[in-house]
């Protein structure tokens, strides 16, 4: 009775230890443990600290939604969040359309194409705050090389105080972060051009159409699927951006280019406030999740697109 | 190798041309060039400046009037010498590196087997696993990095190299399981399936037939990788606070500027140098870095 008791637990045992999902689950663990203590536990624990009252050396309370009542009449707070909402708006439409032309003019037939796109990666690779240094002594107050250019050519007479006045602060930021996010929008993009066949395009023409109908009816649908995935990428990755603006203004001047991002880290950080700074990050998820969702309606039509099952 | 890879890009490069004959020298000119010349000059010109800069000499840095700023009569070495040997740049150079490839291999050993078992063994819930991966790729930094600095220092590694190593693969697993897994499907079945009749086990396959052919893949991962925790910047700021142990993006901002005034030429000197060795990993494997860029977007 028990022999065959265990004989049989034996073989379950061995039998599960033979199944695809035990294999599986051994394979997949070493990237489920790091996964699940250093982003699922943080992600967790920061809707937790978002609400408790926790500083730099102190475990907190839970003091339910006292932080987001405080962010909610908090003017800085509504500031990071509009600069945010901005921020992403103008730079990704901006990326958007000149990584489309830059893929569109690579996709001609050009000499030394691989060397221009090998060229043209370049920002992105490029660690971002050393860039962004770069840019920062390109914007510098006095010395800027744009004010001497246009000063030269008789357009200015004074230099442009490129990060000191708010607007202007904020149009400088969003110019470094569409420098740097072109190259991956027009790459990407190119890969996508490369797929539609020639004969679509010749066959279009044989029928009258101009460049620009084969622009808009052939390339522009066809190329859609791809476009909703690099732009929630790029919107997200705009959206959560913190080292552009932590070096070139971090937040200044007075407050008026922070983002959420950077706002979190300076109350959380500097200022110890770790469970007001994870309120803020916690308040960026829901935009989040909003692209994430749009991401995933544009991979629904890519199936789609290509005959599969909705 | 390069005589079948150039007469199957004959017939493309011809098809690729297509219709373009139609357009006259002049038109191309306006429509392409201009705009390509344009758009490579501002893409590159911050490189050029932080390049010149970091050369210049310290008189004509700021002397617009009397020198070009656009070159540079007389280059000097001196903030490339101050940066090397009287700051702590080359530690920081040196622990970047350190980290970058611990954080590098440390995932992509965690994401072949990850992404292996997903494609390939198709446990029960593979499918909603992989899902999972992707979303955990989209999870950013920005929001991760407090409680991360809270469990960080709960474990005890805090200001320590271990830190950085342990929460980099945060993204690069993701990142590197969602790529490698588009390339294990591109593997045929047959291979895997004849192992098999062969008796070969689950781990042998990997090892013997999947491995070997996914080496592009796991190339593309890792370079990619390696400059993804090169760039990092949010969890090298918050987690490390004594200086011997930061990384170049973070030594250089918070070290080299200090008060009102800035010591630009060694400034963009310490952003070159923190550039080139990822720009020349770059030059080497230009087609793995971009396949692994689109590859991520198009799956």
């Amino acid at each position: 009775m028990t022999m065959t008791q265990t004989a049989k637990q034996e073989s379950a045992f061995r039998s599960f230890a033979r199944s695809n999902t035990a294999i599986g689950a051994l394979f997949m663990l070493p990237a489920a443990v790091f996964l699940l203590c250093f982003l699922t536990y943080p992600l967790g624990l920061g809707v937790w600290l978002g609400f408790t009252d926790a500083k730099i050396g102190r475990d907190g309370v839970f003091i339910g939604l006292e932080n987001y009542e405080a962010l909610a009449g908090d003017s800085v707070f509504w500031m990071a969040v509009s600069n945010t909402v901005f921020y992403t708006l103008f730079a990704s439409i901006l990326k958007f359309i000149l990584g489309l032309w830059l893929a569109l003019i690579l996709n001609e037939n050009l000499p030394f194409k691989s060397f221009f796109r090998a060229i043209i990666l370049l920002p992105w690779v490029v660690p971002t705050v050393l860039s962004a240094l770069a840019f920062w002594w390109i914007y510098d107050a006095q010395f800027s090389i744009i004010s001497w250019s246009l000063i030269q050519l008789g357009w200015i007479d004074t230099p442009i105080n490129f990060l000191g006045e708010p607007n202007n602060a904020r149009a400088s930021v969003i110019a470094a972060n569409v420098w740097r996010g072109i190259p991956f929008v027009a790459i990407s993009l190119l890969a996508g051009l490369q797929t539609i066949p020639q004969s679509l395009h010749e066959a279009a023409s044989l029928d009258g159409a101009t460049p620009w109908q084969r622009f808009r009816f052939i390339t522009l649908p066809m190329l859609t699927p791809i476009i909703a995935v690099v732009m929630t990428f790029s919107v997200l990755f705009t959206f959560t951006d913190f080292q552009l603006i932590y070096v070139l203004t971090k937040g200044g001047p007075v407050n008026a280019t922070h983002l959420m991002a950077t706002l979190s880290f300076q109350r959380g950080i500097p200022g110890g406030q770790l469970g007001e700074g994870a309120a803020i990050a916690v308040a960026m998820i829901p935009f989040l999740l909003a692209s994430i969702l749009f991401s995933f309606f544009g991979l629904q039509r890519r199936k789609w697109q290509q005959g599969g099952q909705d | 190798m390069s005589i079948t890879e150039q007469s199957n890009a004959q017939p493309l490069t011809d098809d690729a041309q297509g219709m373009s004959y139609l357009n006259r020298l002049p038109r191309r000119i306006v429509v392409l060039y201009l705009p390509l010349a344009v758009f490579v000059f501002v893409l590159l010109f911050p490189f050029y400046w932080m390049a010149i800069t970091a050369v210049k000499p310290n008189s004509q840095l700021t002397d617009y009037s009397n020198f070009s700023p656009f070159w540079v009569v007389g280059p000097t070495l001196d903030h490339i010498k101050y940066l090397l040997f009287e700051t702590s740049y080359p530690g920081w150079l040196w622990n970047t590196v350190v980290i970058s490839v611990c954080a590098t291999f440390l995932s992509l050993a965690a994401s072949v087997f990850a992404a292996y078992a997903i494609e390939r063994i198709r446990f029960s819930g593979s499918r909603s696993v992989g899902l999972m991966i992707f979303l955990a790729y989209l999870v950013p930094p920005s929001i991760l990095f407090i409680p991360l600095a809270v469990i960080v220092f709960k474990f005890g590694i805090y200001d320590t190299r271990w830190a950085l190593i342990f929460t980099y693969p945060t993204f690069l697993i993701p990142f590197c399981t969602w790529l490698l897994m588009g390339y294990f499907r591109s593997i045929p079945f047959e291979l895997e399936e004849s192992a098999l009749v062969d008796g070969a086990s689950r781990w042998q396959i990997l090892v013997r037939v999947i491995l070997p052919l996914a080496v592009p893949g796991m190339i593309s991962a890792g370079i990619f990788a390696f400059t993804l925790s090169w760039n990092e910047f949010i969890y090298a700021l918050t987690f490390i606070q004594s200086s011997e142990n930061k990384t170049v993006p973070v030594g250089v901002l918070t070290e080299l500027v200090r008060g009102d005034v800035f010591e630009w030429g060694s400034l963009m000197a310490g952003a070159l140098f923190g550039s080139l060795p990822v720009v020349i990993l770059y030059s080497f494997f230009v087609d793995y870095y971009v396949s692994s860029m689109t590859g991520a977007v198009k799956e």
